[in-house]
């Protein structure tokens, strides 16, 4: 590969995986099952799409991806793109991406949540993952073994089939630096969402690893979903354990190395002034957005039957996978939340989608959601977030806005 | 004399700049307007501050794996910081870095945020033996 036999693309690959594993210690490579890219063109920028075609314009046995590879949401849904306001340009960039990818042998599977609609990977199977949602949910609660791999990284591993083995493929990394004691198992999605926040704050940077004890059930898919999106997008965690729940962590002796940890209690107080600070100030918001990650068909569902027989006065955005939506579709739920008002949009997620861009052309500031970690990151884009129950933020849209009413 | 902070680890090419400090994360799609330059996390520490141009010496990597592309694209157009200074790293920065050919030290045995002040002239070379920075 380092020689160019198999072409520049897969030599500039292995290249960039060898610098990056320099520097994060690896002392070699691991072969990768799949790939998963976040690449969204607000991130990529009309360079970063240059970059990919140029790579795309390469003859077709050096340019293909060697493994499974799949993508992240867009950075748009084409179907809603008029009703968003985003603009032709940003359209232009996001077809030239796709198309790139394509040519690659990227499979556009525009998902965050690939784990509960793709393909799950296996307790110690190890994959080259982008979103950090993703390499949380699938390194902790499916017991696979990834690093956060960015867009290049991800792309890298496609066409490589291997990714430096550091971090999260080593044993040794994958074992507690911090305790966590939860007094109060968190009841709706955006608890868990405040639980992985407060986790992730506590953590602090990639290396730590959070073990968790005192859930008293096990928590469902959709509930592991916010948990770990959070805690991945507070802390930059990429793993975590929850005593006799996740599969490595049967019993916290299974986790945890020799000598005392640092331990931390987290209550019921905890979690509701984590969600408080948020909506402190904000009485009344000018939208409302579910998704980051995108919903799940139970989601969908639950969300359907909150709008039976009302109206939303405000914008309410859902946003899912391009999997999920001919479900929603074919069962009706699409058509029971777009005829209370609310608009489903498939195969983009609300941050990566020009959200300062949205922000200005629709006039929204102040948002409501129930995901925190769409809570986390939109502040940086403009607007002014709260966290609610998704049964709240419904309410505030049917009431024009108005929180608590 | 100045003082040299060395670093675990480096990429990229030797720069001088003033130093914009924080004991604070970053991630360039939670914190930054990229277009104008800023810092626009309502809550970070150098919230309203540009940084273009001046080397960033702040406490973590944080946030989710869009830097990976964004460090790429803000060169590109030249909207950039000179070069990244942190205590804790994670995977996405390094692969951004790489991919930017961007100037990054990571990894001290004191807190560089409380080392260095803000505003001060600083070299940083990732290319020497031991990757450093200094007080120019």
């Amino acid at each position: 590969m380092r020689a160019g036999t198999f072409g520049p693309a897969t030599q500039w690959a292995i290249e960039h995986q060898i610098q990056v594993g320099r520097y994060l210690g690896a002392a070699d490579f691991v072969p990768v099952s799949q790939a998963h890219i976040m690449a969204d063109t607000e991130s990529l920028g009309a360079a970063g799409v240059e970059w990919l075609e140029r790579w795309a314009r390469l003859p077709e046995a050096q340019r293909r991806v060697r493994v499974p590879t799949i993508t992240d949401p867009r950075g748009t849904d084409f179907a809603a793109a008029h009703r968003l306001k985003h603009e032709s340009w940003m359209l232009d960039l996001e077809r030239r991406a796709i198309a790139a990818f394509e040519a690659l042998g990227v499979l556009m599977t525009d998902t965050c949540i690939n784990y509960q609609t793709i393909m799950a990977p296996v307790r110690g199977e190890h994959v080259a993952y982008g979103d950090t949602g993703v390499v949380i949910y699938c390194n902790s609660v499916c017991g696979a073994r990834s690093n956060f791999e960015g867009g290049p990284s991800a792309l890298s591993a496609g066409l490589t089939g291997r990714t430096p083995r550091y971090g999260y493929h080593l044993d040794a990394h994958r074992r507690a630096t911090l305790v966590v004691q939860v007094a109060a198992t968190p009841r709706e999605l955006n608890d868990w969402g405040a639980l992985g926040g407060i986790v992730g704050r506590l953590a602090g940077d990639y290396w730590q690893v959070p073990a968790l004890i005192g859930i008293d059930r096990v928590p469902g898919s959709d509930e592991m979903k916010h948990f770990g999106a959070a805690l991945a997008s507070y802390g930059s965690v990429a793993l975590f354990h929850m005593v006799g729940i996740t599969p490595e962590a049967q019993r916290l002796d299974d986790v945890i190395p020799d000598g005392d940890l640092r331990t931390h209690d987290v209550g019921e107080n905890d979690i509701h002034a984590f969600q408080a600070a948020y909506a402190r100030e904000i009485d009344k918001v000018d939208l409302v957005v579910f998704s980051a990650p995108q919903l799940s068909l139970v989601e969908m569902r639950q969300l359907a039957g909150l709008l039976d027989g009302r109206r939303a006065e405000i914008p309410l955005l859902a946003v899912t996978s391009p999997q999920v939506k001919p479900d929603a579709d074919r069962m009706g739920l699409t058509a029971r939340i777009e005829a209370a008002g609310g608009t489903v949009l498939s195969g983009m997620c609300f941050y990566q989608s020009y959200a300062r861009e949205m922000a200005e052309a629709n006039g929204w500031k102040r948002l409501a959601t129930n995901s925190a970690k769409l809570t986390n990151i939109i502040g940086g884009y403009g607007y002014r977030p709260a966290l609610l129950s998704m049964e709240a933020c419904v309410a505030a849209a049917c009431a024009g806005g108005r929180i608590g009413a | 004399m100045s003082r040299i902070f060395y670093a675990a680890a480096g990429m990229g090419a030797k720069v001088q700049a003033p130093a914009l400090v924080a004991k604070d994360g970053f991630s360039a799609r939670y914190d930054l307007d990229r277009i104008r330059g800023v810092f626009s996390r309502p809550q970070h520490k150098l919230a309203g501050e540009n940084y273009v141009g001046r080397v960033l010496v702040l406490d973590a990597a944080k946030g989710g794996v869009a830097t990976a592309w964004m460090l790429y694209e803000m060169k590109a157009r030249g909207i950039v910081p000179a070069a990244l200074v942190l205590n804790a790293i994670n995977p996405i920065m390094v692969q951004g870095a790489a991919l930017a050919d961007f100037t990054m030290i990571s990894g001290f045995d004191q807190d560089i945020t409380q080392a260095i002040a803000s505003g001060a002239l600083v070299e940083v070379d990732p290319t020497a033996e031991r990757p450093f920075i200094r007080v120019v």
